[in-house]
Order: C-alpha cells, then structure tokens, then sequence
C-alpha cells in the first residue's frame, strides 16, 4: 500500500514502510565517474575495509574523456589502477553514464540504483529507485553494500492529452520545472503519471526523471510497464532476474497532485539563468546564439538526432554558429552512424563529436566565451556551466536546437519540421 | 564566534565552486576558488571559525562533494541556511561540515555580524545584534554521523547497521 517509492523501497526493507521512516536498503548497482571516482577512491582507503561485493560496482569515464588535460588524465589513471587493483568488472568508457546504465541492463524495474551524480535520478525511468549521492556515500556503499534513505512524500504529476507537432517531453518537463520552481521537489519524491506519459517511447520518458533534479527531487519515477519491458527485454542485456514485475502505487496517499493537459502547450525554453525561468519559446524568439549544443543524459539519443537530422538534411547551418552534436553513447553513434545521421548532420554543417559529458560541465568540446549564448539540449543552465561566467545558456528541445541552429537565433521548430515531413 | 557571509537563495554548487576547479579534491586547493564568481572577496577574507548563512535550497545541482569540501576547506565552521539541497545536506553529514536549518537565524544576521553556533543544542546567537534563534535539531543518526566527525570516521569505529539503533 503506498506510492510508487514506498512501494519499491517496501519490496526493498522486507516491510511495509511510510514515508518519513528512514531506511537502510541493499543497493543494487553503485555509479560513479570520471569526476566523483577519485574521491569515492579516497573515502574507501580512509574506510580500509573491503569492497562487500565488486559486481556492484560500475564506473565510467565520461565526464572529461578523452582527457582535455594531465590533470583530467591522472584522475583516468587512478581510476584505471583502481579497477585493476581491485578486479571490478563492471567499467565503461562509452558514453554518457547514466544512458550507458540503461543500455546495460543495469536499471531493472524496483532495482535501488545510487550514483555519484545528481542525474541519476534518470533510472526511476525503469520504475526503479536513482538518486545522486556524493563520493563518500558511494565508498561507503562499496563498503557495506548499503544505503540510508528517509521515504520520501510523493508529488504526483498526472499528465493527459497529447502533444502537438513539434511539441516534446522536454518542452513538458521545462513547463514542469517553470510550474514547480527549482525547489519545488526537494526531498520529494516525484511521480510521473497518466495518459500523456503512458503513451510516450522510452526515449521521451527519460526526460521526466532526468531533470526531476532540476526540481530538487530526491527521485522521479516512471512506473513500469509494457514499454519498459520491452526495453529492456529488446534493446538490453537485461540483466537481472528474467521476470520483471510492473510495480505500480497501491493507494497511494501523495502531498501534492498537480493535473497538467498538455495538449495546448507550445514548444517552451528555459532562459538564463535559471531551470524555472520558462517562458514560451514565442517570447524569446529571435534571440541571437553563438553555438548550439545537442548533447548530454537529457537529449542525444538515437531518436533525437533523428529529429534534429530530418530537419537539417540538405539545409546548412548558420555558417557563424557553432553546432556541435554530441551522441549520448557509442551505441548511439553507431546507429547513427549505420543509418546515415551523422553524414547528413556533417553535411549541414555540425561537428559531431564523441561522446561523453565534457560540454555540459565546461570542461572541453563546446565551451563558451563571455558574451556569448548557447541553445542547448541539456537540463541545467547555471551561470558559468558552460564555460565563461559572462555566458548564457537557454535549454530547449533538439527540434528548437535544430531550427535555432538554421537560423542563429532562437527559433520556433514547428515551420521546418512541417517542411521536412511532406 | 565567527563572522557571518551571507549568500542568495539557490546557491548552486556550481557558484559555490565552478566546474573547472574541480580537476583537484585538495580540500585546501579547492578552498582557493570557493565562491570565486559569485563573492570573490570570501576566499581572500574569511578566517577560521566564519559562518555561512545561505538561503532556500542553498547547494542545488550537481552531486560534487568538491563544493561542501571547499567550504569545510575555507575554514567555516558551519553553513546556516533555511533549507539545503538533498544532495548537498548528505555530503556536508558525510563529510563532516555541520549544517543548520534555520529560516528565522537567516532573516536575522547580517553580512559581518558575529554570530556562535551551538551545534549540539542548535542554538545560534547573533552578538551583534543580541538575537538568539533555535535551529531545527538533527534526527539521532545524522547526529551519529556528525559527532563522529563524518561518516568515514564513523565507519572506521563501527559498523553501518548501528546507524540505526
């Protein structure tokens, strides 16, 4: 009886438990990167117990990979001698962390599932449980292969209708973030529901977990259901038991239910400085950029570089405008690649990079001058993210990515998609 | 008794140390940078023993622990704020840089007052102005936690289900 996260963490205890109640779970899967790695590597010398169990652990490097720096490239080196020193098997240099765990297998439906990133809240896309923790807490998860949690209260967003063309999840989720303001998730739990989301692909679900960080949530969840099975049972390894069951809230008591029609909305932009500086795209429209960036956990699956390729195909991009594609993964990219995307993303003018996160956080590979405005597919835009503190960063959808990219200024998607379908 | 900095609402961890900095997890090192862009007077100024109060949501964004470690790095002794990031709340636990909610004691200090922080009671008094305030005390095992010093420190000395009891 609960919501979704008192239901998967009930499962988890062995027990009935409410929100308030602090709990220590088993966690499944232990997430790390390039950037909080070494620091986790510290916490566990200073600890000096062992490793409870090292199929649990999972590390990447992506956060600056391929190293921009020798000191980016010591961090790669201590990591590396790390996992050698302790034989763990789970190590991946392929991509944006939190899609390559999904592409993995890694995120089954109920699975506790903690990273040493603030976006691992994308897991609750499985109906599993994904929270951000710092370094320490993942060493001292390798240690005792444990978590504390206190049970979150639940805000429920229930969503109906259907979106127009050239309307996406992330232009839903800016709205979100504009409604609910950049604390108005703390410490809740967010729940993701209705009509709306029950028909979206996997690829546009993900959204809604992936930025519930921008709201301050400790998780955003996704109940599972057939399109997540088929997910994991076509497009993973699917690790884990083979059965998955399809969790779902069992009178469920929330603090909050927010009712959102998303038939009527217009493509959104969240506007410097803030994730909840929204406003319609409609105001901003005409301001000019100096890049384009299409990248990061949020926005650069396979389905959106096809989106942003159907429209750039056999057009070029404004020739002062910097439009730089980054895949999500490796996979991505070969998909990408086998299917013709990225030729016709070169041939408009883009430079496709590989993969990984280092734009987003100002390390390499798309950083910003001062003076200078960026559209963006990510899901933050905090002064200074990207590059110089003297930048703006505005966050929108691939197809508003795309058509701003044409123009060079921040420009309404639905016109050039029309073209481009007929 | 330290000097208080007081900071805006929404302070993200990328204002409390920029992304760029973070190539280091020298608490010292880190201390440097800390709060650069938004208060660059801070690194230069603030003596051991000063107190951050912050507003809402003070350590939203990213999960580092770099920016509870460049604070604890700077010499403050605490971080007072009406309500912390979840993330952010954890690290400064884990790490061992107590942390205090306390709308009322935010809306009462000043830039530069000297304020004492009573961290096992709560208890904050502004001695510039004589204002006393009572934080929001901390549930038993986060207390574990910080009078171990951190959860490493903890760890070292027992095991994690006592925690619990």
């Amino acid at each position: 009886m609960g919501t979704l996260i008192e239901e998967i963490f009930s499962r988890k205890a062995g027990r009935t438990v409410q929100a308030g109640e602090i709990v220590l779970l088993d966690v499944d899967y232990i997430m790390s990167h390039d950037n909080t790695t070494p620091l986790a590597i510290k916490a566990f010398r200073e600890i000096g117990k062992p490793i409870h169990d090292k199929n649990r652990v999972v590390l990447h490097l992506d956060h600056a990979y391929p190293a921009p720096n020798v000191m980016a490239a010591e961090n790669h080196r201590k990591i590396l001698d790390f996992v050698k020193e302790q034989e763990l098997p789970h190590l991946f240099m392929q991509g944006v962390c939190h899609q390559v765990m999904l592409e993995e297998g890694f995120i089954t439906p109920g699975a506790i599932v903690i990273g040493a990133d603030s976006h691992s809240n994308t897991y609750g896309v499985m109906g599993a449980f994904g929270a951000g923790l710092g370094s320490t807490e993942i060493a001292v998860a390798w240690v005792t292969g444990k978590c504390w949690f206190k049970v979150p209260e639940t805000i429920r967003i229930e969503l109906s209708g259907r979106t127009q063309p050239g309307v996406y999840a992330k232009d839903v989720m800016i709205h979100i973030a504009g409604l609910l303001g950049m604390d108005g998730g703390t410490y809740r739990s967010v729940e993701f529901g209705g009509e709306y989301i029950e028909t979206l692909p996997m690829h546009e679900r993900i959204i809604f977990p992936n930025m519930s960080t921008e709201i301050g949530a400790k998780c955003g969840l996704i109940a599972a259901d057939q399109v997540t099975i088929d997910y994991l049972e076509n497009e993973t390894p699917a690790r884990g038991q083979g059965q998955f069951e399809q969790i779902r809230p069992v009178n469920p008591r929330y603090e909050r239910v927010l009712e959102i029609d998303v038939s009527a909305l217009t493509p959104q932009v969240a506007c410097h400085p803030d994730v909840d500086n929204v406003k319609p795209l409609a105001d901003v429209e005409g301001l000019e950029v100096q890049e384009v960036y299409i990248g990061t956990c949020t926005n650069a699956r396979y389905e959106d570089l096809e989106i942003v390729a159907n429209m750039l195909k056999g057009k070029h991009v404004n020739p002062l405008v910097r439009v730089i594609v980054t895949p999500a993964s490796q996979r991505i990219y070969k998909k990408a690649m086998q299917n013709g995307l990225i030729e016709i993303l070169m041939d408009a003018g883009c430079t496709v990079t590989g993969t990984g996160c280092g734009a987003c956080i100002g390390r390499h590979g798309g950083i910003l001058a001062a003076g200078e405005r960026a559209l963006t597919t990510m899901n933050r835009n905090f002064i200074g993210r990207m590059g110089s503190p003297l930048s703006e960063i505005y966050l929108a959808s691939p197809a508003t990515a795309a058509a701003t990219a044409l123009t060079g200024k921040i420009t309404d998607p639905r016109e050039y998609l029309m073209q481009n379908t007929e | 008794m330290g000097k208080a900095w007081t900071f805006e609402e929404n302070m993200n961890t990328d204002e409390i140390i920029p992304g760029r900095f973070n190539i280091t997890i020298d608490p010292l090192e880190l201390a440097k940078n800390v709060f650069c862009e938004v208060k660059p007077e801070y690194a230069k100024n603030v003596k051991p023993g000063d107190i951050i109060v912050g507003g809402q949501n003070f350590g939203c964004g990213s999960s580092r622990e770099h920016a509870p470690i460049a604070i604890k790095g700077s010499g403050a002794r605490c971080i007072i704020a009406p309500s912390f990031a979840r993330i952010f709340f954890r690290n400064c636990i884990n790490i061992g840089l107590p942390i205090l909610e306390c709308p009322e004691a935010v809306l009462g200090i000043s830039e530069g007052d000297e304020v004492e922080a009573d961290l096992a009671s709560g208890q904050i008094r502004n001695l510039t102005s004589g204002a006393t305030f009572q934080a929001q005390p901390l549930p038993d095992f986060v207390l574990k936690i910080a009078d171990a010093g951190g959860i490493v420190n903890f760890l070292k000395e027992h095991n994690i289900q006592e925690l619990m009891q």
